[in-house]
C-alpha cells in the first residue's frame, strides 16, 4: 500500500534547468525521514515538490491517494505542513501571534479565533517550550528560540505530516540537537510523519528512521541509516573518503573523514565532484 | 460577549453561537481609528466654516442639513464640501494603497510609486498638457492611462517564472520611473511657459476647484475597491512571512498578490486622476498607523483613516497659511511628509526597530 505522501515520475526544473528526472519517492508513514546529499543535489527541490511549492514539469505528488494539485490549497494545508528554509517574521509580531498564524487553514473570514484555535496554539507553544516567551517579540529571540517558534507555528497547523527544509542550518550545535530532539519527540511520542533536509550526516544518522541519499537529482540509496550508510555510499554521494564507526551514544553509523594524507591517493584527482555548483541545494 | 485573550495573544475576541462565529479585534487599533475620525471631523468642520467668507458653526450644520440660508448653503455645500469630500476620499485611497504596497514590498518606503504608477501618470498628464493642450478631463484620462500602462509594464517586467518577487518589483519600478521622469522633464523643457506652468501645478497635486463632478466617480470607485482591499488585505500578514510559508498554510499567494496589486494601483489611479500625484500620504499613513496601533500586518483600515486626516489637514493648512494664495495641497503634504521621513530615518532606524 502506498504511504500518505509519495510522488511518481517527477521531473523537477527551475525554468530550463532540470534538477531531477524520473524521480520516484515515498515518505513512509510515521517515519522520521531525512534527505541528505551534496549541495545543489536537489534535496530542497524535492521537498518543495512534495509540498506543492514547486509544480513539477512532469509527474505527480500524491497526498492520501489523490494528486496534491487536485486538492484545495487549504485542504492540503490541513494535512501537510512545510517549514521553509528562511521564513520571515513580520515586523513587531509577538511569539503567540506568530504561532497563531499557523491556524490559517482552519479559519474563515468570520471564524477568526475560535476556542479551539486558542487551545491548540497554547498546546503548540507548550510542546515546543516557548510558552513563557508568548508575549515577547519574535525579532528579540535567539536563533534557536526562533526556530522553536516556527516549529510551534507548524504544529498549530495540526498536520500529521510535517516537512522541514534545513531546520538546523543556521543554529549552533546545542540548538541543532535541541531542535532535532524536539522533532524526535514529535515523531516517537505523537506519531508525526517528518521529512527533513539536513546537512549534517552524523546527526541525520542519529535521528532518522529512514534516510534518503541523493546525488545529482537521483536517489542513490534509501532505508534505515544503519543498513545503508557505508564508506562507499558516502564517497558516492559526497565524493568524500571516510571511515564509518559506531556512534558510542546511539549505536548509529558515524562518518569520520579520512585524514587528508590518506585521502589524496585514494581519490586520485583532488575533486571527484563537478566544480560548478549553483545556489542552495 | 467580548472577552480578553490570554497573555501573549493581543486583542479581544467576540464569539457567537458557540464557536461558529468569532471575530478578533484589537482595542488599541479601534481607539486609534476613533481618535483619527474625531480629529478628521474637527478639521472638516473647520475647513467648512473658515475661509474668505466665514460661516458660523450653526450655519455649517444648517447648510449640511439643507435648511441654511442660500448664500451659506452655496458656500458650504457647493464650494467647500466637495473639496473636503474629495480630500477625504483621496487621502483614504492613498492610505490604503500605501499600506498594500508597503506590505507587498516589505519595505517601509514602499508606495504606489514603486510600481511606477505615479511617474507614469505624470508622464501621461504632461504629454496631454504640453502636446495636446487638453482640458481637466482629458488630463485626468491621460494620467490614468499613463499610470495604468506603466504599472502593467512594471508588473510584466518583474514576472519571472509566473511569479513576482517583492524586491524585483521595487527595482524594476525604480528603473522605469527614472526613464519616465526623464521624458517628463524633456517635455517640460520643450513646452511653452503657460503649458509648463499648468503642468507644474498638476505635478504638485492640488484640490483646487474640485467639484461634485469629480467627487461622485471617486466615491463610486472607493465603494467598489474598499471592500476588496479590506478583505484581501487580511491575508497580507501571511504573505509577509514569505511565499513558501504563506503557501504552505494554504494562502493563495499569487492570486492574492495580483489582486492586491491591481486594487492598490486602482486606488492610486482614482486619487491621482482626481487631484494629481499628491506626495507622501501613501508613504506616511501606514507607517504612522504602525506606530500608533503597535500591531503587525497591513493595517489597511487605520491607514485609510490616517490618509484622510493627513490630506484634509494638509489642505486646510495649505489654504489658510497664506490666505490669498491657495497653495496646492501637494506642497503641504510634501513638507509634512518630508519632515516625517527625516524623523523616521534619524529616530526610528537609529533605535534599531523598524
Amino acid at each position: 500500500m502506498n504511504p500518505r505522501l509519495y510522488a511518481r515520475d517527477l521531473t523537477l526544473a527551475y525554468e530550463e534547468r532540470v534538477i531531477s528526472k524520473d524521480l520516484d519517492v515515498a515518505i513512509p508513514d510515521r517515519s522520521f525521514t531525512v534527505i541528505v546529499g551534496a549541495n545543489a543535489c536537489g534535496k530542497s527541490t524535492l521537498l518543495r515538490a512534495l509540498s506543492r511549492m514547486l509544480k513539477p514539469a512532469h509527474g505527480t505528488t500524491y497526498l492520501d491517494g489523490k494528486a496534491i494539485t487536485s486538492l484545495p490549497s487549504k485542504e492540503v494545508a490541513r494535512r501537510l505542513g512545510l517549514l521553509p528554509q528562511t521564513p520571515i517574521a513580520p515586523d513587531g509580531i509577538t511569539v503567540a501571534d506568530l504561532v497563531a498564524r499557523g491556524r490559517y487553514p482552519h479559519q474563515r473570514l468570520l471564524r477568526q479565533w475560535s476556542r479551539d484555535d486558542e487551545r491548540i496554539v497554547a498546546e503548540a507553544m507548550a510542546a515546543t517550550g516557548v510558552a513563557e516567551l508568548a508575549d515577547r517579540f519574535v525579532d528579540e529571540l535567539s536563533g534557536g528560540q526562533r526556530q522553536r517558534v516556527w516549529i510551534a507555528m507548524a504544529l498549530a497547523q495540526q498536520t500529521k505530516i510535517l516537512l522541514l527544509d534545513e531546520p538546523i542550518t543556521f543554529l549552533d550545535i546545542a540548538y541543532q540537537v535541541d531542535v532535532l530532539d524536539l522533532c524526535a519527540d514529535l515523531h516517537e511520542e505523537q506519531g508525526y510523519t517528518l521529512a527533513a533536509v539536513l546537512h549534517d550526516l552524523n546527526l541525520a544518522c542519529r535521528y532518522a528512521s529512514h534516510l534518503i541519499a541523493m546525488r545529482e537529482g537521483r536517489i542513490v540509496a534509501q532505508g534505515p541509516p544503519a543498513e545503508i550508510v557505508t564508506a562507499d555510499l558516502v564517497h558516492d554521494v559526497f565524493g568524500l573518503r571516510c571511515d564509518i564507526v559506531v556512534d558510542p551514544q546511539t549505536g548509529t553509523p558515524m562518518v569520520v573523514p579520512l585524514h587528508r594524507r590518506h585521502r589524496r591517493p585514494a581519490s586520485g584527482p583532488a575533486l571527484t565532484k563537478p566544480l560548478t555548483r549553483t545556489g542552495g541545494s | 460577549m467580548s472577552s480578553a485573550l490570554e497573555s501573549g495573544f493581543r486583542g479581544r475576541v467576540v464569539r457567537l453561537g458557540g464557536d461558529r462565529l468569532s471575530v478578533r479585534w484589537q482595542p488599541r487599533t479601534l481607539v486609534v481609528c476613533g481618535v483619527l475620525l474625531a480629529l478628521t471631523v474637527v478639521v472638516g468642520v473647520l475647513s467648512l466654516s473658515t475661509g474668505d467668507y466665514p460661516v458660523p458653526l450653526s450655519g455649517v450644520v444648517d447648510s449640511l442639513l439643507g435648511r441654511g440660508t442660500s448664500a451659506e448653503s452655496f458656500i458650504v455645500v457647493s464650494l467647500r464640501l466637495p473639496r473636503l469630500t474629495a480630500g477625504l476620499l483621496i487621502g483614504a485611497a492613498l492610505g490604503m494603497s500605501g499600506s498594500v504596497f508597503q506590505s507587498l514590498s516589505r519595505n517601509p518606503l514602499g508606495s504606489p510609486d514603486i510600481i511606477g504608477f505615479t511617474s507614469g501618470a505624470a508622464a501621461g498628464a504632461v504629454v496631454e498638457i504640453t502636446v495636446h493642450h487638453g482640458g481637466q478631463n482629458q488630463v485626468a484620462a491621460a494620467a490614468l492611462a499613463g499610470g495604468l500602462i506603466t504599472a502593467l509594464v512594471v508588473y510584466l517586467l518583474s514576472l519571472k517564472g509566473g511569479r513576482v518577487a517583492g524586491y524585483r518589483l521595487v527595482l524594476v519600478g525604480i528603473g522605469v520611473s527614472a526613464v519616465l521622469t526623464s521624458v517628463t522633464s524633456y517635455l517640460l523643457t520643450r513646452a511653452s511657459l503657460y503649458d509648463a506652468q499648468s503642468a507644474a501645478v498638476w505635478l504638485v497635486g492640488s484640490l483646487n476647484g474640485l467639484g461634485w463632478n469629480v467627487v461622485t466617480p471617486l466615491a463610486i470607485a472607493l465603494l467598489v475597491l474598499t471592500p476588496v482591499v479590506v478583505a484581501a488585505g487580511r491575508t497580507l500578514g501571511w504573505i509577509e512571512m514569505g511565499d513558501d510559508a504563506a503557501k504552505s498554510l494554504g494562502v493563495p499567494v499569487e492570486r492574492t498578490r495580483l489582486l492586491l496589486v491591481v486594487v492598490g494601483t486602482a486606488l492610486a489611479a482614482a486619487a491621482t486622476a482626481a487631484a494629481g500625484p499628491i506626495a507622501f500620504v501613501a508613504l506616511a499613513a501606514p507607517q504612522l498607523c504602525r506606530r500608533l496601533t503597535r500591531s503587525s500586518g497591513a493595517l489597511v483600515v487605520p491607514s485609510a483613516f490616517m490618509g484622510a486626516l493627513l490630506l484634509c489637514s494638509s489642505d486646510f493648512a495649505a489654504q489658510r497659511v497664506i490666505p490669498s494664495t491657495e497653495l496646492p495641497v501637494g506642497i503641504a503634504t510634501g513638507v509634512i511628509g518630508g519632515a516625517y521621513l527625516c524623523w523616521l530615518l534619524s529616530h526610528v532606524w537609529r533605535t534599531g526597530r523598524s
